[in-house]
């Protein structure tokens, strides 16, 4: 029955690991051909794998784990996708009904450890009702905002025979998010468009979540006002990185002029973008002279963190159509005189050129190896991923994005290990396509196993790992605030990944001189299979541009500028 | 009406702009929240509040339309304007909640509590007790020859007032139910 569910609901392929209380839903996969089960190595990567997929393609990823260790395993993954709103089922095995409670083997109380980290989950003790829960289930993990919900489903109801509803046949009823916004704050918001000297696009991962459509009118409402743009690191790509609106990512680590608009506008177009901590710096310095719309289909996310002038909830997409109809409408108004001198300003921060970075020719710079991968990817049918830290920051200044679900990335919750998993289900989804995770060494470790799911299932994913032997991040942090202690954030037992890429059956490239760089990441791409690419780099390289902690936008740190006592006291309690 | 509490046809989406200015200011709102009776859903609620730091002041829950499968979890809790907001806002978000109402906010409303309170004394405190109780329409359904469980209903502060008035003269014990609230007229 759950297998038939998952067909009913287009679900193609399934990331799961077996055990003994999902044993009956293995046994149904065994005989059928419609679903591709995907065998991964730790329960988390499965979670992992599921959003990678999810992300990728806008549909539903789904993932498979048993009972007590399997469901805790995946509650990073569900928490994960929870925080950057992606929707995936997961379905996990739960001892017999009539044994919950008795701390029988492998025992946990699922739906209770895993309620905070899910958008919402069940436990079906009855089996004519599990299909209808189902297909509940997927309508609550993709409508709305969406995020990760999970099933438990206790072993005797796998193998009871019950009656089976059809997803026609279901209610959806009971959860019904607002779709339209309010034509009045529409007209409100256009209004205020029409005559904004300095206005700027915040966006979101709300955009790349609500469907290509939305891109398509975010890019044509930016290009037709000539507005400025910047996106929060989870909605790169809704814009394209070429776009003559294009000011980079914004935030902690984003670019000069991103932040520096963002401060000094007196207009501000928050679209699928949540206010994060990592955006705003330091709150009540936070674009202080600007009016702030903010649209979004989570009431709870407005006025949330930063109170905003003209809220309106609804899709972004929905929206977006509307604020077109009715600027149209109106006649295409916006203030030019105030945009040119806008833009003069614009630019005259551009000039900075805020990601420059010393070249070296005898070690690897990371910006430098991006700068590489970028250029020599650029024309390929790519999809990045990445881990989380220094490299994560280098990746998304130094890529450009030109499709929304190009990039899929662990931005809430900033889950070290996300990049290798998720690579796997984005080469799934995208079999022909070049799929390479942008690594830390560190990041990486921290889910290698997966390397025998690549090889197993002949995933051809570029593990390209910029290897500074530190956690960079952490030693970067130490060093701005920590006095130069660096505690514990380097390893000395590094393994040697080319001969460990060769134990798994797969190719190992190491590269540690710029000169040989192309070559070797040429060889990557051109490799049919799965590719370990031990980039040794700079090792003491800091990420730029940076708001410490605690300061606004206007605060940024530029390259190797004085970053002594660049956080306050105030500031060191911050992460 | 949504989970925010606006008007249909109102320009507005948040629920702010129902107040003319954001203010620091501790408020105490009774909110009524209308949720399916499904296991795990009182979890859920108190689990948000817990999670994100809410206070909870008081709490009664109970199924109000057994063939529906709908409860009314009535929550009294303090917060400024933000976090009310936020609770509101967070609490329509799960999804086996179906409406949440602001009583405090959405005009005048009724607020009754009913506690039990036993009381021990002999003499003149026991007299004063019963006179006392009189007073407060308080029922005496239980009684030793010294000792009396009252029975009260009111509003949370009559309740505090008449407990209050019952600790010199020998409060023992005291089980209150929380607080529940209807808005008035239709």
């Amino acid at each position: 029955m759950v297998v038939q569910a998952l067909k009913d609901q287009g679900v193609d392929v399934v990331f799961g690991y077996p055990g003994g209380a999902v044993l009956p839903i293995y046994d149904e996969i065994f005989q059928q051909n419609d679903i591709r089960h995907i065998l991964v190595r730790h329960e988390q990567a499965a979670v992992h794998a599921a959003e990678g997929y999810a992300r990728s393609t806008g549909k539903p990823g789904v993932a498979l784990v048993t009972s007590g260790p399997g469901a805790t395993n995946a509650v990073t993954g569900l928490t994960d996708a929870l925080l950057d709103s992606i929707p995936i089922v997961v379905l996990t095995g739960q001892v017999p009904t009539f044994m919950i409670g008795s701390d029988a083997f492998q025992e946990a109380d699922t739906v209770g450890i895993t309620r905070s980290s899910t958008k919402h989950n069940w436990l079906v003790k009855d089996t004519d009702k599990l299909a209808a829960t189902l297909h509940e289930a997927f309508h609550v993990a993709t409508a709305g905002r969406p995020g990760p919900v999970l099933i438990d489903i206790p072993k005797d109801v796998q193998f009871a025979n019950g009656n089976y509803t059809p997803p026609q046949k279901v209610s959806t009823s009971r959860y019904k998010p607002q779709m339209k916004g309010d034509m009045e704050s529409i007209t409100e918001l256009v209004a205020a468009i029409e005559t904004a000297k300095r206005p700027v696009f915040y966006t979101g991962g709300g955009v790349i979540n609500s469907g290509t459509a939305a891109s398509q009118l975010l890019r044509e409402l930016v290009d037709q006002t000539g507005f400025p743009i910047t996106s929060t690191l989870m909605g790169l790509g809704a814009y394209p990185a070429s776009g003559k609106g294009w000011l980079g990512m914004l935030g902690m680590h984003g670019l000069y002029e991103a932040n520096l608009a963002m401060h000094d506008c007196d207009l501000m177009i928050n679209i699928g973008a949540r206010f994060d901590d990592r955006i705003t710096g330091r709150i009540d310095a936070f674009s202080p002279n600007s009016k702030k719309a903010h649209i979004d289909i989570d009431p709870s996310s407005i006025n949330k963190v930063i109170r905003v002038d003209i809220p309106i909830v609804g899709d972004v997409a929905h929206v977006l159509e509307d604020i077109l109809k009715v600027w149209k409408a109106r006649g295409r108004k916006t203030n030019k005189e105030g945009l040119a001198k806008w833009w003069d300003k614009i630019n005259s921060w551009k000039a900075v050129d805020c990601l420059k970075f010393k070249h070296s020719e005898t070690t690897i710079k990371p910006q430098y190896a991006l700068q590489r991968l970028e250029a020599l990817t650029k024309g390929h049918d790519r999809y990045i991923t990445t881990e989380v830290g220094q490299h994560q920051m280098w990746a998304a200044q130094y890529l450009g994005f030109e499709d929304p679900n190009r990039w899929m990335t662990s931005g809430g919750l900033g889950t070290m290990g996300y990049g290798f998993p998720a690579s796997i289900g984005v080469q799934l989804a995208h079999p022909e396509s070049l799929v390479i995770n942008v690594a830390g060494e560190a990041s990486w470790l921290m889910n290698m196993q997966e390397m025998g799911t690549a090889v197993q299932f002949r995933l051809p994913v570029k593990q390209f790992i910029l290897n500074n032997e530190r956690l960079g991040m952490v030693r970067q942090w130490q060093e701005l605030l920590h006095g130069e202690r660096y505690s514990h954030s380097w390893s000395e037992a590094l393994p040697d990944f080319v001969k460990l890429a060769e134990a798994f059956g797969a190719k190992g490239i190491y590269c540690d001189n710029p000169a040989d760089l192309d070559d070797a990441i040429m060889e990557m791409i051109n490799y049919d299979g799965p590719v370990i690419f031990d980039c040794l780099v700079e090792k003491h390289e800091n990420c730029f541009p940076m708001i410490p902690s605690g300061e606004p936008h206007n605060k940024m740190l530029l390259g190797d500028a004085s970053t002594k006592d660049a956080i306050g006291n105030s500031g060191a309690v911050l992460v | 009406m949504s989970a925010l509490q606006i008007k249909k046809g109102s320009s507005k989406h948040s629920a702010y702009n129902l107040r003319p200015n954001f203010s620091d200011v501790i408020e105490k709102h009774t909110l009524a929240v209308i949720v399916d009776n499904e296991a795990g859903v009182l979890a859920r609620v108190i689990g948000l509040f817990g999670a994100r730091g809410y206070n909870i002041d008081s709490l009664t829950v109970a199924e109000i339309d057994h063939a529906g499968h709908r409860s009314r979890i009535t929550i009294c809790t303090t917060g400024t304007p933000q976090v009310i907001e936020q609770i509101k806002a967070q609490l329509g978000r799960i999804v086996p909640v179906h409406e949440v109402h602001d009583l405090t906010v959405e005009g005048p409303s009724v607020e009754r509590e009913l506690a039990l309170i036993k009381v021990q004394g002999d003499g003149e405190k026991r007299v004063e007790a019963l006179r006392l109780a009189d007073i407060f329409r308080a029922n005496a359904v239980d009684s030793t020859l010294t000792s009396f469980v009252f029975e009260i209903t009111g509003t949370p502060e009559k309740i505090d007032a008449f407990a209050d008035l019952m600790r010199p003269l020998g409060l023992v014990e005291v089980a209150r139910t929380g607080v529940a609230a209807l808005s008035r007229g239709l």
